[in-house]
């Protein structure tokens, strides 16, 4: 059947489909290595020479920034051995990965309490977003009174907040930490949900009103599912924002036990290349955080034509 | 060679069928920027018999879409009465007398073709081994039963229009409403799917209603043609065609006398000219 050949060319011609502008704001590069592809795609473009040709494309991604990170480290080692610089002004590399080994138990649990902190707060501040977001899309009184709170609740000074917050809960509570983070990733999440709510096509419009169907089941099979791709955009903009806040929160006191704690306390004992270390980790559970995020994002995004 | 007379009785009278759809007078006013108003269509008459393949042509503005969405109540008429099947449009939407096919196949992309099809099943509250079922034998009339899982991103554009139309044939209605299903695809697929269109509903006996502004099409497909022009929106004539039963329309069809006589009635009809016929017989 010529439809079948026909097939692979629609996909290339979804590309150009007007609709995929409404998603411009996505950011997804569809020429991205197909990291993630699907079985079905994978089977289409036919076997060993294109898992090969994903193989190259990784490499080829993957291998510049590897280099680069590891001649700029070489850089670093040789300017602070030929100079003399004193490990308070800039610790060498070498020195910062003989601390993470020193310290390996330590730095392990502090990311795991801060990456535990800005987990709960993206996830709480993430639904709660979206069902607000839901709320405004559905009832226009709400929207009005919605939407400038959330103008507000963005430009909220965390650095302001913390130390508060650490006085309302007590300063043996991660709970202070958990909020801030909450708000911080409230606002991105909100806006692009509500954003991705409001794309609905007329055609399906049309449809569900052909169908003769409520409300409930327009927002259940039409509008939410739709919006699903801008959901995890927030969440992949908002997400190193809360793994960031998070560690920030640490730094007005309160519990002893992450990352933001540690860098604070290495760095008031002087033991710079410690505090260093403890910056590494913080890199670590940021990049983690955007990965996870960006993954979810393109597995959610994967349907839109 | 055309023919504006119309069956005009509404038939609750015993014996007779009650008519598909039944428009009397209607109207439409679109209200545009700082209160000016359009007026859509005026004046429409039309009825279509249950069963009856009824096309609306005419050039863009002449409100034949407009006309369509009157009768699938997505939109409401300012003036008139349009009945289907002896109800209101509005009742005969919650009630769901029809099915319906747009330009754009308008498929949920996170859906697979099976799971766009029974759709409107779902959302009526048909059960899972029911709205399977069911989407089976559709899948199997439109010739996609390799594809039942895919995705749309992943088929041609005659594909996904060929999903829309068993979507639409999904509650199997007596009616059928499609607003230029076929207005995106190539004129290779586009014949193909006519054919296989007028197969399907001479199969499902189902009355049509379909807006088109390709000629060889409306004549192909349609018992009558229903010719609008713009400013207003009205209907300058109906031409009677009568191409056989849908059943035996072939691509040979295409190069028949009585097609070209179709066309070229239509075609005058269109243009207003009433340049003599060359002696064609349509029927």
């Amino acid at each position: 059947m010529s439809d079948e050949q026909r097939t692979v060319k629609s996909v290339e011609a979804a590309a150009e489909h007007p609709e995929s502008g409404l998603l411009g704001t996505v950011a997804i590069d569809p020429t991205a290595p197909a990291l993630f592809s699907l079985p079905a795609e994978a089977e289409a473009t036919g076997g060993r020479a294109a898992a090969a040709d994903r193989r190259r494309s990784v490499a080829r991604s993957v291998l510049p920034p590897v280099l680069l990170g590891v001649a700029f480290l070489l850089l670093w080692q040789l300017a602070v051995v030929a100079f003399d610089i004193k490990p308070y002004l800039l610790p060498s590399p070498s020195d910062i990965v003989g601390q993470i080994f020193i310290v390996l138990p330590l730095l392990w649990s502090s990311l795991l309490a801060t990456g535990l902190n800005a987990l709960i707060g993206l996830v709480l501040g993430g639904l709660i977003a979206v069902v607000l977001a839901l709320l405004a899309s559905r009832v226009s009184i709400l929207d009005r009174m919605i939407v400038p709170i959330v103008a507000a609740v963005a430009v909220v000074p965390i650095v302001a907040l913390a130390p508060i917050l650490n006085t309302m809960f007590g300063s043996t509570s991660d709970t202070p930490r958990r909020i801030v983070v909450l708000i911080v990733v409230f606002a991105p999440v909100f806006i692009n949900t509500l954003r991705g709510l409001r794309q609905v096509r007329p055609v399906h419009r049309d449809l569900m009103r052909a169908y003769a169907a409520s409300n409930w089941q327009l927002t259940r099979t039409v509008t939410l599912p739709g919006a699903v791709p801008f959901i995890f955009t927030g969440l992949r903009i908002a997400a190193p924002l809360g793994v960031i806040s998070a560690i920030v929160a640490e730094y007005f006191g309160g519990l002893q036990n992450g990352l933001g704690s540690r860098i604070t306390s290495a760095a008031a004992n002087s033991a710079y290349p410690r505090a260093w270390s403890y910056v590494f980790g913080a890199i670590i559970l940021g990049l983690v955080f955007y990965a996870v995020t960006l993954l979810l994002e393109r597995l959610a995004s994967r349907r839109r034509a | 060679m055309t023919d504006t007379a119309l069956p005009t009785t509404e038939s609750s009278a015993p014996g007779v069928p009650l008519a598909a759809i039944s428009v009397r007078s209607a109207g439409k006013i679109f209200t545009v920027a700082k209160g000016a108003e359009v007026q859509a269509l005026t004046n429409i008459d039309l009825t279509v018999a249950p069963g009856e393949f009824v096309s609306l042509i005419g050039p863009s503005g002449c409100g034949k879409s407009t006309l369509l969405r009157l009768i699938a109540d997505l939109d409401s008429a300012t003036s008139g009465e349009i009945l289907v099947f002896g109800k209101t449009a509005r009742q005969a939407r919650l009630d769901q007398e029809y099915g319906i096919a747009f330009q754009s196949a308008g498929l949920l992309p996170w859906r697979s073709v099976q799971a766009n099809i029974e759709l409107p099943l779902e959302l009526h509250g048909v059960g899972k081994t029911e709205r399977a079922a069911r989407a089976e034998e559709l899948i199997e009339l439109v010739g996609l039963t390799d594809f039942r899982s895919r995705f749309p991103d992943q088929l041609s554009g005659g594909m996904q229009q060929r999903v829309a139309i068993a979507r639409s044939l999904a509650e199997r209605p007596k009616l059928l409403l499609m607003d230029e299903p076929f207005g995106a695809l190539d004129e290779m697929t586009r014949e193909r799917m006519q054919q296989e269109l007028v197969r399907i509903c001479s199969e499902t006996g189902a009355a049509v209603v379909f807006v088109t502004h390709s000629i060889p099409e409306a004549v192909f497909l349609s018992d009558r043609v229903v010719v609008m022009s713009p400013r207003p929106g009205r209907i300058v004539d109906i031409v009677d065609v009568d191409l056989g039963p849908g059943t035996e329309r072939s691509d040979s069809l295409r190069e028949d006398g009585a097609f070209f006589a179709g066309v070229t009635a239509v075609r005058e009809a269109l243009h207003g000219a009433p340049v003599t016929p060359r002696g064609a017989d349509l029927r």
